[in-house]
């Protein structure tokens, strides 16, 4: 694996301080799965650090994959890949990490705030695999309601805001029990607290989780135990409670990680 | 062109190693760097029992270098011993064990267990800034340092490098108490005690407040302690601190390094040390320079 430059075809604003971003990068996107992610790397040398970030989505035929990110503030990082543009060039590296595993029997795709984005490529990919629409819950803070036309086309939409201005006013959570839905077996992806809510609905129902978890990364690849999250068990790798989120992640099982 | 380099009677193909810590056993990088180019790998400090780390945040990006507290994570020795050796065994490069304890008698304790193992070169952690017993306490006290260095080589059975902190008033105090204490070598700069503060939330960025920072940020002050520790002692040293590139490298072996390690920079260039490599033999053609020896301290007073 190595670094490679991707050229921009598009970048679109979708609102809130979330941006899409189309990339021609065709060895990533041919390796990659939905949960996977990128580095992404900032043209300024006073920032050394790669961005990890999911994949929204991946076409390995057109040699593309997307990200959708949000800008995390000024003079950042995400904020100069934000003033990007058709035509221009982006360092990689990745596909990186393990993403969900598309298992047999009914699933939910719950996505959180900019957790939401990567649901949207599982959503996809199990539509295509089975050719069932399946059921998202998108959680938002607010307006917008950013990429929710995009799942549609897989699968019925349920939405909860934290401040009432759509769906369910409240958590994932909340929308889950309001609308009375079902699964076999959950997949989700967002904030710690939006995932602790999941990982005890999994154990409520008794079915099967699969948790995308964040951690503040430096290498990326598993070298710099940076980004660990606490286990249940100890772990087989690091032999403490400590698992890597990017090479051992950053899809657990529910009940592997510890969330208190 | 002879690019290769001897300390402590370990010939290494050519003088660039890796930093502790940013390379993990090695093989987390091996699919993109062919190890067998690297004159060593310097592995992740490795204790007598696994270490749990700090509590996360342990990173942060800062300008032109980052803060870490790992707190020097590891799986313990015999997992090291058992995993992660054979692999690294599995390639041409030369091993340099980082060690690292709570207490004179874990280093020695970890050091013993080396002793029948395949390792080149020991390099000892007396300068870790995350640790709240042992690492940085050993390495800020003359009197403790020569003390360690002298239970270290007492027990061990391989070439020992002392690993050696900027965080003190006079580096060369402590390069010259290692050298009493009978170290082989010595490695340097670890990382500065650095703070981050968060100024939306009033709150520090790292879970353990203080952090190491890397990055190109401190490579003029690795290079200036290189420089005086090449003048005070007569061990050979291997230098790092914020090395981004070959001129960076060079930089080094110019101030006193035999042996240089590229830490940070993993993580933007994920091959970066075969980079390193190859600007230090395009530079050593370009000059006409036969053996990269001759570089080591030359620069000119």
């Amino acid at each position: 694996m190595e670094k490679t430059v991707g050229k921009i075809l598009r970048q679109d604003a979708l609102g809130g301080n979330v941006f899409s971003m189309e990339i021609e990068a065709p060895e990533v996107a041919s390796q990659a799965g939905a949960g996977q992610f990128v580095n992404v790397y900032t043209k300024d040398a006073s920032k050394l650090l790669p961005r990890p970030i999911s994949f929204c989505g991946f076409d390995a035929d057109k040699g593309t994959i997307r990200l959708v990110y949000r800008v995390t503030g000024k003079g950042t990082g995400t904020e100069e890949f934000s003033s990007l543009g058709a035509g221009d060039r982006i360092s990689l590296v990745g596909p990186l990490g393990n993403g969900f595993p598309l298992l047999n029997g009914t699933p939910l795709l719950i996505g959180g705030g900019i957790g939401i984005p990567p649901m949207l490529a599982l959503g996809k990919n199990f539509y295509e695999r089975t050719g069932r629409r399946v059921r998202f819950v998108l959680g938002y803070r607010g307006l917008p309601l950013f990429l929710k036309e995009e799942f549609e086309p897989y699968g019925d939409v349920f939405v909860s805001t934290d401040d009432g201005s759509g769906g369910t006013h409240g958590t994932v959570i909340d929308a889950v029990k309001e609308n009375g839905l079902s699964a076999d077996i959950l997949y989700a992806c967002g904030p710690v607290p939006m995932l602790r809510g999941v990982k005890a609905l999994s154990q409520e129902w008794g079915i099967t989780a699969y948790l995308s978890m964040e951690g503040r990364m430096a290498c990326g690849v598993g070298a710099c135990l940076a980004c660990v999250c606490k286990t249940t068990k100890t772990d087989a790798h690091s032999k403490v409670k400590n698992a890597r989120v990017c090479v051992d992640g950053p899809v657990f099982k529910a009940e592997e990680v510890d969330l208190s | 062109m002879n690019t290769s380099v001897t300390i402590a009677g370990v010939t290494m193909k050519n003088p660039v190693t890796t930093a502790s810590g940013t390379f993990g056993s090695g093989q987390e990088y091996s699919k993109f760097v062919d190890l067998n180019r690297l004159g060593a790998v310097t592995t992740k400090g490795v204790a007598i029992v696994p270490w749990e780390g700090n509590e996360t945040v342990r990173i942060a990006e800062t300008y032109g270098g980052m803060l870490n507290a790992i707190g020097l994570q590891n799986p313990g020795v015999d997992v090291f011993l058992e995993r992660d050796l054979p692999f690294l065994k599995q390639y041409d490069t030369k091993v340099i064990v980082n060690v690292c304890g709570h207490s004179v008698d874990e280093y020695v304790e970890c050091v013993k267990r080396l002793s029948e193992a395949p390792v080149d070169l020991l390099e000892i952690n007396i300068s870790c800034p995350n640790v709240k017993q042992g690492g940085i306490t050993f390495g800020t006290a003359p009197k403790m340092a020569e003390l360690v260095t002298r239970k270290v080589k007492e027990a061990a059975a391989q070439p020992v490098i002392m690993k050696l902190t900027p965080n003190v008033t006079d580096i060369t105090e402590i390069a010259r108490a290692v050298e009493a204490g009978g170290a082989d070598g010595i490695s340097l700069i670890n990382t500065l005690t650095g703070m981050k503060i968060d100024t939306k939330t009033r709150k520090f960025v790292l879970a353990n407040q203080t952090g190491g920072l890397s990055g190109p940020a401190i490579h003029p002050v690795a290079v200036r302690m290189c420089y005086q520790v090449h003048k005070a002692v007569g061990l050979p040293i291997i230098g790092m601190g914020g090395i981004m590139n070959a001129q960076d490298a060079l930089e080094m072996i110019l101030a006193g390094a035999t042996m240089v390690a590229a830490g940070t920079v993993n993580f933007v260039e994920p091959d970066a040390t075969v980079k390193i490599i190859e600007g230090i033999e395009a530079y050593m053609e370009e000059n006409h320079i036969d053996e990269i020896s001759s570089l080591v301290g030359a620069v000119e007073d």
